[in-house]
Order: C-alpha cells, then structure tokens, then sequence
C-alpha cells in the first residue's frame, strides 16, 4: 500500500469533485428530466411539444428578437464610449473606465427599479410601451457589461498600427474598417457573450417593467411555480443546446481564451 | 474641436443614462414622496423605516451574511482549486478548466433550477437548511475566483517554492508562506467578485432559497408587485446607500491601487 503523498497538485481534487458533483451532474439530472414524463418514463412528448407549439415557439422567436435588439443597441452606445475612452479624449485618465463599469456592482434589482419609476414619471403608464421599456430595461442593465470587454481590447490594441494606416494613406474611415474593427472583434464577441444570453433569459427586466410577454427565462421561472419539473428541465435543456451551440460558435470566431470579464473586479 | 466637443457629449449622455435614475431616486429616498415627481418635503423616513422594520433588517443581513458565506467557500475552493490545477497534468487541468467555464458561460436560470432539480426535486432535501442556495451560488462563483487566480499563478517566481523546500519547509508550509502570500491580490479580487454576483444573483436564490429566506433582490422583486408603498419607498433608501457603498469602496480601491503603483515606482 502506497501512503498518500501531499503534492500541489492534489489541492484540485476537492474543486473538481465539487464541479463534479454541483454542475455537471445538475444538467445531466436536467436533461433527463426534460426527456422523461412525470412517471418517469423516457418520453419524448414534452420535447415535440415544445417545438410543434406555436406559443413556445413564440416564445423563443420572441427572445431571440429581444436579445438581438438589445445586443445591438448595446454594441453601438458601448464601441464609442470604450474607444473614447481607450483612444480618444480620455485616453490618459485610465480610472474613468471604472465610472462606467461602477453600475454594474449595484444590485441590478435595484438599478431596474430606479429605471422603472424614471420610465413611470416620462411616460405615464409603462403598458404602453412594454417591449420599447424592456429594451430600455436591458440595455441599462446590460451596458457596463459590454464597455469593458471593448475597452480591453482596444486598449490593448497598438497605437502604431493606427499610426502606420494614417502614415500608409489610410484615411480615418479606412483605419477604422481595416485596422481598428477587425482588430477589437474579440472584445466585440465577448462583449455579446455578455449580453445576448442573459437578454434571452433574464425575465426579471421584464417583470418590472410590467411587460407580460415571456422570453425563454420566463417560461423556467412559470414552470417552477406551477412545480412542473420536467417541462420546466425541457426548456432548461434547450436553453443549455443554445448556450453550448453560441460558445461554440463564439470561441471559434474570438479565439480568445481570457475573454469573459463578467463582475470582475 | 468639433471631433472633442462630440466626443464630450457622447460621454456624458451615456454617463447620464447610466447615473440619472439612480441619482434622482436617491434624491427623492430622502423626501416623504410616494413617487418620482411629487414635491415633498425633507424627510428621512425611508431610512428609519429600512432600519426599524423587521422583515427589511433580516432580508439584508441574510443577504450580506449568504454573500460572505458563498464568497468565503468559493474562494478557498476556487483557490485551492487553481493552484493545484496549475500544477496537474495537462489533462487534468484542461478538465478543471472545462468545467469551469460552465457556470461562466451558462445562464444563472438553468444553474439555478438544475441545482433545484437535482438537489430538490430528486435527492429530495429541504430547501430550509439552505444547503441548496448556498450550493448553487458557490457553483456560480467559484469559477470566477478560480479566473481571477490563474494570471497571478502564471506570473509567479516558482523557484521561491523550491527554494522553500530546500530550506526544509514542508509542501504546506511552503505553500502556505510562499505560494498564498504571492497571488494574494488574484485571491482578494475573487472574494470581491464571488460577493458581487451573490448580492446581484436573483435567478439562482429564486430556485432554491428556502421559502420564508428573502435577498435584496427576490425582496426588491416582490415587492415590486406589491403595493406597498412604505416597503417601496424605504427600497429607494437602500438602494441610496448601495451606491454610495459601492462609489465609495470604488474610489478606495483605485487610491490605495495608485499608492501601491508609487510605492513601487
């Protein structure tokens, strides 16, 4: 019998139980609960149903149209702020980044509810406008989250490479287009990592919005109430298929491994 | 001067949509307003309420109590969890980052109720001992400590610790005196994060919080659907002192950041 040595290497083994037991089995339990009925059988009923329901699909329609929109809004106010900030007129007052991502350590409850009563006083009634508010919800929610990532990269991008486009005749829109944009794709694509998952799922932005319409999220959080576990682990699973194909997608497009900057402090 | 002037107001708008609500909701937490636009006059009844009312006090010791908890556990176990990943085979160390990226990357909804179906629904345990809720925020956070430790690995000497052993000291010792002391700053900002997202997480308590247990956010999430306008107000007063807590803890961080940069120097 060999004794047991303490080596460094052996202070992973609690972690990686740990991850083990409370990550992966989780969503191994979930999917098979998302393909079995409520006796326990395998079933692929509550699958079919998911995708044959016009409401469902609604529903996923819906969320994939949101985060879009918001990922988008989102990208365009947060590339001029992180280039101003990492290029232009601020570019030597590194801490005015943290005024900007400062937001996000603010308990987003909190935040939205500041939000909701400023939306309130403007436009009277927030029925009116439900899906404009959620937009505006998320988009304050989310912002900070897309700054820093682009600030990142831009900041590490080399000033002499702009310099060598201006010097090489490259006129400001040029440099932009072929020098500047492609080189910040990974902040780019970290920074909608950032937003767009959480666009499809947080239906908490909604709800206090007063918008009744529900994302993908929503529909977790109304089968949990009603206690309908394998439909709710359905949609759990799906969402799961979704996030795994968009990780996929995005590790291939940023090849950038440090990319995810989410409540760093 | 046109260019300067533009980049100016982009700035500034932007900082006005991220700080307006908040500012003037903190103004109005310190008027007997019942809503943003009333003229009231000064009173501090929010903040009287906040701490004098039973259900408002133990919702934000329990959350500050949990986050604590959570950021304590994610961080021995994130740390641990790095350091002897960093020092493991490449196989076992691809594995530890594999699953580590999970959390990271999926939605705090399908984490949330995966815990629950898994330790709830199947393992059949009680929501009350809080077990699940801690559980499930440790999965979410722990990978982020985990992220902010192995930089400061990569970066440290690591003939010190042989040296260590050279001189006699045990692989504890060593590790202890020699390893822990170099990536304190890695271990220090993990804690901090693991705190954040446990006073921001809403999703994951929703899922598996034991019943009569509130957060600042599931607390601020009902009582947005409710009408009580004491509770509503007295919120407005909390969310006051958030900001100020965290613009404080911010502008703290970033001086004692630049002495130590002086120090340096």
């Amino acid at each position: 019998m060999n004794k047991f040595h303490f080596d460094r290497k052996h202070l992973t083994i609690p972690y990686l139980l740990y991850l083990a037991v409370f990550v992966v089995v989780p969503l191994l339990v979930v999917i098979y609960y998302g393909f079995t009925d409520s006796e326990g059988h395998i079933s692929f009923t509550n699958f079919v149903a998911f995708f044959c329901n016009t409401k469902t699909m609604g529903t996923l329609l819906y969320s994939l149209v949101l985060a879009i929109i918001v990922t988008i809004i989102c990208l365009l106010l947060a590339y001029p702020v992180a280039y101003i900030l990492a290029k232009g007129e601020y570019s030597r007052k590194h801490s005015f980044l943290m005024v900007f991502v400062l937001p996000m350590w603010i308990n987003f409850t909190l935040r939205v509810t500041a939000l909701k009563e400023i939306l309130t006083l403007l436009e009277g009634n927030l029925a009116f406008h439900p899906f404009l508010n959620t937009v505006i919800g998320m988009v304050y929610d989310f912002l900070p989250f897309m700054i820093m990532p682009l600030y990142n990269a831009l900041t590490k991008l080399d000033n002499s490479m702009i310099e060598a486009s201006r010097d090489l005749g490259a006129n400001g829109r040029q440099t932009f287009l072929k020098v500047i944009l492609p080189l910040s794709v990974p902040g780019i694509i970290s920074g909608i990592t950032m937003v767009f998952l959480p666009a499809m799922t947080n239906y908490v932005v909604l709800d206090m919005v007063y918008n009744s319409t529900y994302i993908m999220g929503s529909l977790i959080g109304s089968y949990f109430s009603s206690y309908d576990w394998n439909n709710g682990s359905l949609i759990s699973a799906v969402l799961l298929i979704l996030i795994g194909l968009f990780t996929i997608l995005t590790n291939r497009m940023a090849g950038d491994k440090d990319s995810r900057e989410r409540g760093r402090v | 001067m046109m260019k300067k002037l533009l980049q100016h107001g982009f700035i500034y708008l932007v900082l006005a949509f991220l700080y307006l609500p908040i500012l003037i909701l903190a103004f109005y937490s310190f008027t007997d307003a019942t809503m943003i636009g009333q003229v009231r006059g000064f009173s501090l009844d929010n903040y009287v309420t906040l701490f004098t009312k039973d259900e408002l006090i133990s919702m934000m010791l329990g959350t500050v109590l949990l986050a604590l908890g959570v950021a304590l556990l994610s961080t021995i176990l994130g740390t641990l969890g790095a350091i002897g990943a960093f020092y493991s085979k490449k196989g076992i160390r691809g594995t530890v980052e594999l699953l580590n990226e999970i959390p990271i990357v999926n939605a705090d909804v399908v984490t949330g109720f995966s815990v629950c179906i898994f330790l709830i629904v199947m393992c059949h345990m009680d929501k009350g001992t809080f077990i699940p809720l801690v559980v499930a925020q440790t999965a979410l956070c722990a990978p982020f400590v985990y992220l902010s430790i192995t930089p400061r690995l990569k970066m440290m000497d690591h003939s010190l610790y042989e040296a260590a052993l050279d001189l006699g000291c045990k692989p504890r010792q060593a590790l202890m005196k020699v390893v822990i002391p170099q990536i304190r700053p890695g271990i220090v900002s993990g804690f901090m994060t693991a705190i954040t997202l446990s006073l921001d997480d809403y999703f994951i308590a929703t899922y598996t919080k034991p019943a009569t247990f509130d957060t600042i956010s599931t607390y601020v999430v009902n009582a947005t659907r409710g009408s009580q306008t004491e509770i509503k107000t007295a919120l407005w007063a909390l969310s006051a002192i958030l900001f100020i807590v965290v613009v404080g803890s911010v502008v703290y961080m970033n001086i004692s950041a630049s002495r130590k940069g002086e120090e340096r120097a």
